[in-house]
């Protein structure tokens, strides 16, 4: 290899890698900080399970107020990815195949939860609920348990649409006009044909739904509250932790949530689309050309 | 039979105009244009697809002009054979009688005689993943062909296979019309094709088609 294209490839290594060792730095100081923690909490007795039940991380699970928190957290992230799953299938189903008026607008549109400033989606929410019809839920909803809900899938929702979009748009258009040709309506067409291709778009989008809803802190601190034992998510815990100086347990904490994105990274990989790794899915097959445009 | 009668259909920017077209029961018409010049547009209409500003379409004698793609009875075969990446051949080819709510044991009879007729009795339990491109196009004509539609439409349905194959499916189309008489329209911008195939042939250019008579050619 000539000397100036080794140069250059070192030259994108170094810049590229300088990335990848703040993310695998940010992890691996979360360990040693927790590990030291335990070893000096266990200073008097020896061995690994003296470290491990000595760690902050066990003392977070034994403690009703983060054990509440975990339980919440799960519940609300399952919830609003279910629900963005549900409004993101028709809407990047319409967003894909739809030619109307004002889409390319729409499409924009659809970006701003992504965008905005996650506080002012929690304003805006906050907002939204000082005006009829919603001011007349608003006692059951702002600062409870829904509130929770409803703030993580505003934003989450945004990123299933993107995903579920671009799950459509990969799939041949033709498969569905051959279906109608064969007999099948609209609906059918999507149930048998459409809806199975897109089997790994919708595991996609709703893992990446159920960790952006784990990550939701900014609207939830001021739609949802930062109540104990009542809206308190995982990330309000480790907001909470801080506030009183524990940070052993906000640490201890953040490696909980850590490990829960790390298993939904993983079952993405495994299970959903290839959408972010690669480009387009060629479905149609070993060097079989994509589709003609449509004259 | 396959009559446009003044059809006028738009797509994106461009309108093809009072295009007429008619092809006898049991005709096997080829129409011949270049890339993107309106015959993807034509076939599109005739499916249902696409709909019509004004003009009729009649297949059978019946007009088919407001029909939903569903009922027009039309086999379709696209480009690149378009088929369901989750159904192996033996759904594909099954898929339009079960929608029919055929009888099991019909379907199995008519599942197994199209593969023998397509020779893909080898195929039916695969997914259509890693089928080369001219099984891929005989699995897609099987699916056009299971319910007995009385009409075919083939957009380029050669144009992805190499000469070799390309001449084999050129025989199986001939085989298939002295089979089941389907009244066929076959989209095409290759000669070679469209002269092996075309009984009538017609042209499309900007904007209109015209019928290339057999001397002529």
């Amino acid at each position: 290899m000539a000397i100036s294209d080794r140069l250059f490839l070192t030259a994108m290594a170094s810049i590229g890698g300088v990335y990848v060792l703040l993310i695998a730095g940010m992890l691996a100081a979360d360990v040693a900080y927790m590990t030291r923690q335990s070893v000096s909490a266990a200073a008097d007795q020896t061995g690994w399970l003296a470290v491990i039940t000595h760690s902050p991380i066990v003392d977070a699970l034994h403690d009703p107020k983060i054990r509440y928190s975990i339980r919440l957290s799960l519940v609300s992230c399952s919830l609003s990815a279910l629900l963005s799953v549900f409004v993101a299938i028709p809407l990047g189903y319409l967003m894909s195949r739809g030619r109307f008026p004002g889409r390319n607008l729409l499409d924009a549109f659809l970006d701003i939860p992504i965008v905005l400033p996650p506080l002012v989606v929690g304003l805006s929410l906050l907002i939204l609920f000082q005006f009829p019809p919603f001011s007349w839920f608003a006692p059951a909803i702002v600062y409870q348990v829904p509130a929770v809900i409803l703030a993580q899938f505003s934003v989450a929702c945004a990123f299933s649409v993107r995903t579920m979009k671009g799950t459509f748009d990969q799939i041949d258009p033709r498969c569905e006009q051959v279906a109608r040709s064969l007999g099948c309506s609209r609906f059918q067409a999507f149930s048998m044909v459409v809806f199975p291709e897109a089997d790994r778009g919708i595991i996609t989008a709703l893992t990446l739904a159920w960790a952006r809803s784990l990550g939701e802190f900014g609207p939830l601190l001021i739609f949802a509250g930062s109540t104990r034992m009542k809206t308190e998510v995982l990330s309000t815990s480790v907001f909470l932790e801080m506030n009183v100086g524990n940070l052993e347990a906000a640490v201890a904490v953040s490696l909980i949530m850590v490990a829960g994105a790390i298993l939904v990274l993983i079952l993405t990989r495994k299970l959903g689309s290839p959408l972010y790794e690669q480009g387009p899915l060629n479905r149609g097959g070993a060097g079989f050309p994509s589709r003609g445009g449509r004259a | 039979m396959i009559s446009l009668e003044r059809v006028t259909v738009s797509a994106g920017n461009f309108v093809l105009r009072d295009i007429s077209l008619t092809i006898p029961s049991g005709g096997y018409g080829v129409l011949m244009g270049k890339t993107g010049c309106g015959k993807t547009t034509i076939l599109e209409s005739i499916l249902g697809l696409r709909p019509i500003h004004s003009g009729r379409i009649l297949l059978e004698d019946r007009d088919v002009s407001q029909l939903a793609p569903a009922l027009r009875g039309i086999g379709y075969v696209p480009q690149d054979g378009a088929l369901f990446s989750r159904m192996t051949v033996r759904q594909q080819l099954g898929f339009a009688l079960v929608i029919r709510h055929i009888q099991e044991t019909v379907i199995r009879a008519r599942v197994e005689e199209l593969a023998e007729m397509l020779g893909i009795t080898h195929l039916l339990d695969r997914i259509p993943r890693g089928l080369s491109g001219g099984e891929r196009q005989r699995v897609a004509l099987g699916r056009a062909l299971s319910f007995i539609p009385r009409v075919l439409c083939l957009d380029e349905p050669l144009s992805a296979l190499d000469s070799e194959t390309r001449q084999q499916m050129c025989e199986l189309l001939l085989k298939i019309r002295r089979h089941t008489g389907v009244t066929t329209l076959h989209v095409t911008h290759n000669l070679d094709e469209a002269e092996q195939l075309a009984a009538p042939l017609f042209r499309l250019a900007e904007g209109h088609i015209e019928q290339v008579e057999p001397t002529a050619r």
